[in-house]
């Protein structure tokens, strides 16, 4: 039961990740890329998380905090480009 | 692991596949930011929540609880500032769109924002 589950779970996280990076080659303007690349941070935050329930080891964990938090730094800067200012305003 | 850590990883998935399913069929920049937003942010916390159910201990409890805070916190801000930010660059909506109340006080906005965004 858990190995099929876990499995389904991750096979069904994969076909979102390539959703993401299908709009990110395809997206016609750059927002559309970015808002690509701040969604698949957020699942690959629950992917870490799913990976240290199914590795036993919370190691991966830390890696999720980190990757939240960077990469809500990275979308914020991402914003100030699109808004036409400087990154040091 | 019992059935409740489960069926929340599983309802988590499920989110978030139909999040990014809507990141890929919906027309519009705007449609595309809030529908992967929402799904996504929901689903990423039900599988760290799962997770903290799923594991017991309480080291991993703790270290999921907060993720899930931070991903809660800083998700719809991300967000809101994409859509602020293109939205003051000049990327349009969607033609068949029928209300931008943004657009009404813009001038405002951008006179606020120092007055530098480019034009639309």
């Amino acid at each position: 039961m858990s190995v099929a589950a876990f499995t389904v779970f991750f096979c069904a996280l994969f076909v979102g990740a390539f959703f993401c990076l299908y709009r990110l080659q395809q997206g016609p303007t750059p927002p559309d890329r970015m808002v690509a690349i701040d969604i698949l941070g957020t699942l690959l935050v629950g992917f870490c998380a799913l990976f240290a329930l199914a590795s036993g080891s919370d190691f991966y964990l830390n890696l999720a905090m980190a990757w939240a938090l960077l990469s809500y730094v990275g979308t914020i800067a991402l914003a100030k480009y699109l808004q036409g200012k400087e990154f040091d305003e | 692991m019992s059935s409740v850590a489960y069926f929340l990883i599983g309802l988590g998935v499920l989110f978030d596949l139909f999040g990014t399913l809507g990141l890929v069929r919906l027309p519009d920049l705007y449609n595309r930011l809030q529908a992967g937003t929402k799904c996504v942010t929901l689903g990423t916390c039900l599988i760290l929540i799962g997770a903290a159910v799923g594991h017991g201990s309480a080291e991993f409890v703790i270290r999921a609880l907060l993720c899930a805070v931070f991903v809660l916190l800083t998700s719809p801000v991300a967000a809101h500032a994409l859509a602020r930010g293109s939205h003051l660059g000049g990327f349009k909506l969607w033609e068949k769109s029928v209300v931008d109340k943004y657009e009404e006080d813009a001038d405002k906005v951008r006179q606020q924002a120092g007055g530098d965004g480019v034009s639309a």
